[in-house]
């Protein structure tokens, strides 16, 4: 099985801040905003080389939108920025109407997405943003893994022109994948080839799915890994295909089950290729505070509990 | 420059256009569609520079114009196709499946002359203002003009635009409240009384001018002249524009019960005969 090295530990939102950065001196249309969080969102150096395309708002969330939303009228690439919570639940009538329905040409970036945002709670904690994102029309979702392809995937995003939501997220990970990587839209990465059982997983969960393949390589399984990073549009090829090979499917995401990625497998296999197909994710159920690490083990997001899916799975074929 | 016995022809000509549109399809908004005729003529045969022929989506070097109130899109179809936007016409299909003309606007039909869907209340100044810092990214002179209903601002949103572009002094932006202290439940007063709306919006850091009387096209014409004068001068404008909702209509006017309900076929024909065809019924 390939090994899979860890390069160094950073957070995604660092990556978000410095792909922006890089994409500033690129493009000049790209313009940022922000709703009063840009230490924690990581935009401080966008903002102090670009000055006058930035736009500090205030704690007002449904403003930003709003302003993002008019920006594109005149050719900017506006990249809005605050917590995955009020980027998406708080202002999701503002970016249904003026943003989806209106198809403007607006990034909705989302930080301390999912558990590991850890002590400050469930107000925090949104849990949500994926299903109510990706059930509005011709929006993108894209939830990359680490900090390397969070700054690629803020990069690439700008030449897409629609409305997308990147989320990412506040604690250091491990940082696996390549520093130069291309990004594109729509098209799942496989991290490691296997036969028994097939496990696609998103954002923080991909590391875990990794070791998770190396516990189960150890008790003879072949579990093959592929990161989905974009999780709309689904990459549809990449997961029939691994799936017809393996015969069973494990998902994981920090994210509730109900509306997620594995929301979204399921609803494919169910229509194109039925197998067993087993959950990682929060069961309908608010978080708490406590640090990431405890969050993750008592909500069952832990590679222990992806190796436990993927015997499930497994035990379930026919 | 139109005389203005041609722009009072056009605003009867208008009228007839959102009776006819909304008795067709019986549903709609006639009264705040009444209310803001004279407005919307104003705005789009005197006052904005814009090219109706060639519509484009970032309206470089021209004025922008914003409806937050969607639901008066009667009167902007309107007053989009005579004024060349699209066919004529096409106003028949208004509210019809397969029509670019949706109940309330909308860019996904792609329709020339709309930039934004409105219809879900409050959030029209926050995009203006977004056009409007584009504007100024792109050194382009041109000014943001948007309109709101004056029920709109209970919405939250209005306020944290309002904020925002007073104290960030976005100046190349136009906004007009049509207050015609109505709404669907009664009376602004009666449901949500909105106090001082030009005082409210001063505090904010807002530039205030008035429109006594919104229905009359030499005043709305003048004040907006007077308004353009008060761009670029460090305070974001507001209009306040006193209208009467259903105006042209006598049935219609001191209530508030024609603002989303269509005249019968008794009543259109009522409503026509007071205001006779000038440039011809699409």
């Amino acid at each position: 099985m390939k090994k899979i090295t860890v390069i160094d530990e950073k957070d995604t939102r660092s990556g978000f801040g410095a792909g922006l950065s890089e994409l500033g001196k690129k493009n000049p249309n790209v313009v940022a905003l922000c709703a009063d969080l840009t230490g924690s969102l990581k935009m401080d150096a966008f903002e102090k080389e670009f000055p006058d395309r930035f736009f500090q708002v205030g704690i007002a969330e449904a403003n930003m939108i709003g302003i993002a939303a008019g920006l594109t009228i005149g050719g900017k690439i506006p990249y809005t920025g605050t917590f995955a919570n009020f980027s998406t639940g708080r202002v999701y009538d503002q970016i249904r109407q003026s943003v989806a329905y209106s198809g403007k040409n607006v990034k909705i970036c989302a930080s301390h997405a999912g558990l590991t945002l850890g002590e400050d709670g469930a107000t925090h904690q949104i849990l949500e943003d994926i299903g109510l994102m990706k059930m509005l029309p011709g929006m993108v979702v894209i939830n990359p893994c680490d900090y390397n392809q969070t700054k690629a995937a803020t990069i690439a995003i700008a030449d897409y022109n629609g409305p997308v939501y990147l989320r990412f997220g506040r604690p250091k990970v491990p940082n696996f994948t390549p520093l130069d990587q291309k990004f594109e839209i729509g098209k799942a990465l496989h991290l490691i080839e296997g036969t028994d059982v097939s496990i696609f997983a998103t954002g923080h969960l991909v590391w875990k799915a990794i070791q998770a393949a190396e516990i189960l390589q150890e008790k003879g399984i072949s579990a093959e890994v592929i990161n989905i990073h974009t999780i709309k549009p689904l990459d549809e090829n990449a997961v029939i295909t691994s799936v017809k090979k393996t015969g069973c499917v494990v998902t994981a995401e920090e994210h509730q089950m109900h509306g997620g990625l594995g929301d979204s497998i399921a609803q494919l296999l169910s229509r194109k290729l039925p197998l067993p197909l087993e959950m990682v994710a929060v069961n309908d159920s608010f978080g708490e505070s406590g640090t990431p690490d405890e969050l993750m083990i008592k909500y069952g997001l832990d590679t222990p509990n992806v190796v436990d899916a993927a015997l499930r799975a497994i035990a379930r074929k026919k | 420059m139109a005389t203005t016995a041609e722009l009072k022809d056009l605003c009867t000509q208008v009228r007839r256009d959102i009776l006819r549109m909304v008795h067709a399809v019986q549903s709609g908004h006639p009264g705040g569609s009444l209310g803001c005729t004279e407005f919307f003529v104003a705005l789009y045969k005197e006052i904005m520079h814009h090219n109706p022929a060639k519509f484009e989506m970032d309206g470089i070097n021209e004025d922008v114009f914003i409806l937050s109130n969607g639901h008066i899109s009667p009167v902007y179809y309107s007053v989009l196709a005579r004024t060349g936007y699209f066919p004529v016409e096409e106003l028949k299909t208004f509210r019809k499946i397969n029509s670019r003309l949706q109940g309330h606007p909308t860019t996904h039909e792609g329709l020339p002359g709309v930039r934004i869907a409105s219809g879900s209340l409050g959030q029209g100044l926050s995009v203006a203002i977004g056009a409007a810092l584009a504007k100024k990214l792109n050194s382009d002179n041109r000014l943001i003009y948007s309109l709101h209903g004056d029920g709109e601002i209970q919405e939250g949103q209005i306020w944290e635009a309002a904020m925002y572009a007073g104290s960030k002094g976005v100046d190349n932006i136009i906004a007009t409240i049509d207050a015609n202290g109505r709404q669907i439940d009664g009376d602004t007063d009666h449901v949500m009384p909105l106090g001082d709306i030009g005082k409210k919006f001063e505090v904010f850091g807002w530039d205030i001018l008035k429109i006594n009387d919104g229905n009359n096209i030499e005043e709305v014409i003048s004040v907006l002249k007077e308004a353009k004068n008060h761009t670029g001068k460090g305070k974001p404008v507001l209009i306040v524009m006193k209208t009467e909702m259903g105006a042209g209509v006598d049935f219609m006017m001191g209530t508030h019960k024609w603002h989303g309900s269509a005249p019968n076929d008794e009543q259109l024909q009522k409503a026509l005969a007071q205001l006779p065809e000038t440039l011809g019924d699409y």
